[in-house]
């Protein structure tokens, strides 16, 4: 897959050379935002359901192992079979037991961006078992070798042309028909054949309901439920964090949920999986993967209430003009970059730094998490823990060292205003990386404390 | 200790101490003058159709027509005629021809467009999603405000499964042009009784 | 009523007269202020960077700097807004948070804090307002166009007490620049981007000057706009609330 191994600035580099395709990408984000901001305007009590939302993952986090115990024995109880897994290794291999166990050869795929997280399709590939997916974004990026670059858009750094080429090549479709509506007919077709035939259906789970054992799996297109009512063997895999208390709160999640997202007033969808039907095996897998890690630390805990509406994704004017590949995991966005660097901090270090602080990211979150911030607080853990550039350390230690000294300040600035140089985007060379496409500041003759003390202080 | 205990164990240690869940108080949550112009309106605006009917009678005709043209049809509503009862164990080869099936909805909600299926209504959960197109029907009485409304008159896990069901099949995955008819139905028309 | 006046270190080194403007529409609005003259950095270059345990010695000098006033100003919302989340110092804890609790941004203390109603001033010019994010969604200068709450900006209504200034807004009126402290030269590519589209919504309104209540995202504006040789001027709010042109 194409996981690049530059950092998120390098990358973001690459991607922003083409720059009407980046400003594509730009707008077409930008438009989904603000189908987004209508949706949220259509309801005047959209902030109090932030809060309610927000309170109620907070809730459940704050009482998780009960609830969890609680969905399992309900789970249980309506003839589903819960496994559990504490990291990606074993939730690959939990899936991949009932596959053998099965001797299933034919596997449909749903949206799940925690098979994402972890690496199922690669991990199957490599055993010699092919899961289709069947999210038609998530079916145009499979037939390229290609990673979602998106958590609900997967194929949104593609143009129809791209999709045009891909669909010629693999599903016989005509070059150079670029038309939307002919090639999602083609896949509708193409998939159509896949459902019927399939043995297992794997799916995400977007809630898991504790009171009822029963889960909720959101889509648009019909796909996993044409997968899971087909097959006789239904895996739906889930971070432990989906779990909510009661069947009524799904109310909440669902009014915010599509409307966060792409600005539907709900998907299409709403499934409420609670027993397996006649004949069919229904199993979920709970998975931790650094879940329980990052419960236990306070200031990043909260992240964990996330929905993946992905709001934050479109309304991030980094992401916007960097692409989901330059942030280099499964899930990009302002949102990932607090989740990854619990994953693995020196991977992932330089995530929370692709970001202004703009603080729009948290403004959208329909679950409050206060992402802009955590962002912030990843950069002290980070440097702390020394994953930070030596050299980045030896600079701000010296600006830090002056800036605490107001004679050193002083005596600095007088010389030529060099104390400015301190900061890393006045350095006054063509090695400057603000000066590759900005002028400096002109240097007045006085500062202000001078001009000041001239006027001002006879 | 086993996966299961060791994740259990993890969560209890790190979890923060216990707060409140909120009173959700439905005083705070909109309101809509005309439910049944509010449901219309916005079930048209996702792609479905809707149809106000007096009596059944008229939809009758068009059911007995499809199948007199050939259709393969399959209704599961009791007042339109004869009900497909055993479909329960039809498969999706089975299934996959079914051009329009008729099924009962439980609640409409006017802010969303969706309405309530329970597995029950729609004989075998693959129905609603395989066929080409859908047709459900939908007491006018049965038209709720808002999804608070919607989980107070439904029993979520009363069957295996049931789902909300708002408007067709419908993805915009190629450049965010909307396509409808993706993998469900490729329509949706909803009879208000 | 005793004002300590903050001037961040890159407008005392670099922009002088936004600094000069402020004091004097301080003082013209009757306003006893002060500045304290052994002032430097609210030390957020450190933070931001991951570095916020580097800054304790920037901290300690500015509570040292401003104990005893009744209210602080400063001309930078991003500057303010890190000193009220940030500025600790183990030995007068008292002192950081009294100022914590009373250092203003200049558009808000105008507008919360003096009420004016009224500003004699005149600029008359096309004039693109860029609203920066720290004073926007941390410090609450305007509202926010992600939130669902009442429409605000202290900012504009400001600037629509100035004679003879036509105001304009880009098309998205609260996108942020790039600027973002080191981010400008750690994500130079997207920093460059981002200015670049700001200017482009400004332009597209045939805007003299794009105006703010940040000189460090105007910095960058302005850095963008000379390499690219635009008539298109920044020019901070309080040169405009001060100037009689």
């Amino acid at each position: 897959m194409s996981k690049s191994s530059l950092s998120h600035a390098e990358a973001a580099e690459q991607f922003i050379k083409d720059e009407p395709r980046t400003d594509w990408h730009d707008e077409t984000l930008w438009f989904v935002r603000q189908k987004r901001d209508k949706a949220a305007h259509g309801l005047p009590e959209w902030e109090q359901l932030r809060e309610w939302a927000s309170q109620i993952k907070n809730h459940t986090l704050s009482n998780l192992d009960n609830y969890l115990l609680e969905f399992e024995a309900n789970a249980n109880a309506n003839g589903v079979t819960i496994h559990w897994a504490p990291d990606a290794a074993d939730h690959n291999r939990i899936i991949f037991d009932l596959i053998q166990k099965n001797n299933i050869q034919k596997i449909v795929k749903s949206k799940s961006m925690l098979t994402e997280e972890c690496g199922l399709n690669e991990f199957l590939h490599a055993k010699g078992v092919e899961t289709i997916d069947t999210d038609l974004g998530e079916r145009i990026v499979q037939l390229r070798y290609e990673a979602p670059s998106h958590i609900v858009l997967p194929a949104i750094h593609l143009k129809k042309q791209d999709v045009s080429d891909t669909f010629h090549e693999h599903l016989n479709t005509e070059k150079g028909n670029n038309d939307p509506q002919y090639l999602t007919e083609a896949a509708r077709q193409h998939l159509r054949e896949k459902f019927i035939e399939s043995e297992l259906a794997i799916t995400g789970v977007n809630f898991a309901v504790a009171e009822t054992g029963g889960f909720v799996v959101c889509t648009n297109e019909g796909n996993a439920d044409m997968g899971a009512h087909a097959a006789k063997i239904h895996i739906a895999c889930m971070g432990f964090e989906k779990m909510i208390p009661k069947a009524e709160h799904l109310s909440v999640f669902l009014r915010l949920l599509a409307r966060s997202a792409t600005g539907q007033p709900i998907t299409t969808y709403s499934s409420h999986f609670n027993k397996p039907r006649e004949g069919q095996e229904m199993h979920i897998v709970i998975v931790d993967n650094g879940r329980s890690r990052q419960l236990g630390r306070a200031d990043f805990r909260n992240s964990l209430k996330c929905i993946r509406c992905a709001a934050c994704f479109n309304t991030c004017p980094v992401y916007r003009r960097s692409g989901g590949y330059s942030y280099h995991t499964a899930v990009a966005g302002p949102i990932g970059s607090i989740l990854n660097p619990n994953i693995d901090m020196r991977a992932n270090a330089d995530l929370p730094f692709a970001s202004t602080l703009c603080g729009s990211c948290s403004n959208v979150c329909p679950v409050k998490i206060d992402i802009h911030d955590q962002l912030w607080k990843w950069r002290q853990v980070l440097v702390e823990e020394g994953y930070v550039d030596a050299s980045k350390k030896v600079g701000l230690k010296g600006m830090a060292f002056v800036l605490a000294r107001p004679g050193l300040y002083r005596f600095a600035g007088k010389a030529g205003r060099a104390v400015m140089r301190l900061f890393p985007w006045l350095l006054n060379n063509k090695l400057n990386p603000w000066y590759k496409q900005r002028e400096m500041p002109a240097p007045p003759k006085q500062s202000f404390r001078d001009w000041y003390i001239k006027n001002k202080q006879q | 200790m086993s996966a299961r205990e060791t994740i259990l164990k993890t969560i209890t240690a790190n979890k923060p101490s216990l707060t409140e869940l909120p009173a959700i108080d439905l005083v705070e949550v909109i309101q809509y003058n005309d439910l049944l112009q509010q449901y219309k309106t916005v079930l048209q605006s996702i792609g479905g159709g809707t149809v106000e009917l007096q009596d059944i009678n008229s939809l009758k005709e068009e059911l007995q027509t499809k199948k007199a043209n050939g259709d393969f049809v399959l209704n599961r509503i009791a007042s339109l005629g004869d009900v497909e009862e055993s479909i329960a164990h039809l498969t999706a080869p089975d299934l996959a021809a079914v051009d329009t099936a008729y099924v009962e909805g439980t609640i409409a909600v006017a802010e969303n467009g969706a309405i309530w299926l329970y597995e029950s209504q729609m004989g075998n959960r693959l129905l609603p999603f395989i066929c080409q197109h859908l047709v459900i029907v939908i007491e006018k009485k049965n038209i709720v405000a808002t999804m608070h409304h919607a989980y107070q008159q439904i029993e979520s896990a009363k069957d295996g499964f049931g789902v909300f069901l708002a408007g067709p099949s419908k993805t915009a995955d190629i450049e965010q042009s909307l396509v409808i008819g993706a993998h469900g139905a490729r329509s949706l028309i909803v009879y208000i009784i | 009523m005793k004002i300590g006046l903050f001037i961040p270190c890159y407008i005392d080194q670099f922009y002088p007269q936004v600094g000069i403007a402020t004091l004097q529409l301080l003082e013209k609005l009757g306003c006893n202020v002060s500045f304290p003259l052994n002032q430097t950095c609210c030390g957020q270059p450190m933070a931001n960077s991951g570095f916020a345990s580097l800054s304790k010695g920037c901290d300690k000098n500015f509570v040292a700097n401003f104990t005893g006033f009744d209210y602080i100003v400063a001309p930078s919302g991003s500057c303010v807004l890190h000193l009220k989340e940030h500025l600790h110092d183990e030995q007068h804890p008292g002192e950081a948070e009294h100022i914590r609790k009373h250092i203003y941004e200049l558009t808000e203390f105008l507008v919360d804090v003096l009420k004016i109603e009224k500003i004699d001033a005149s600029f008359p010019y096309k004039v693109g307002l860029h609203n920066s994010c720290h004073g926007q969604r941390g410090l609450h200068l305007s509202s926010m166009t992600e939130r669902m709450l009442p429409s605000f900006s202290k900012p504009e209504q400001l600037l629509s007490q100035v004679k003879g200034l036509q105001l304009s807004k880009p098309l998205r009126s609260d996108e942020c620049c790039g600027f973002g402290g080191t981010f400008c030269v750690f994500e130079e590519a997207v920093s460059v981007k981002m200015g670049k589209d700001r200017i482009t919504e400004h332009s597209a309104n045939e805007v003299e000057y794009i105006t703010g209540t940040d000189v460090s995202c105007l910095m960058h504006l302005e850095g963008i706009l000379k390499r690219n040789g635009s008539n298109v001027k920044t020019i901070h709010i309080a040169e405009i609330l001060n100037s009689n042109a």
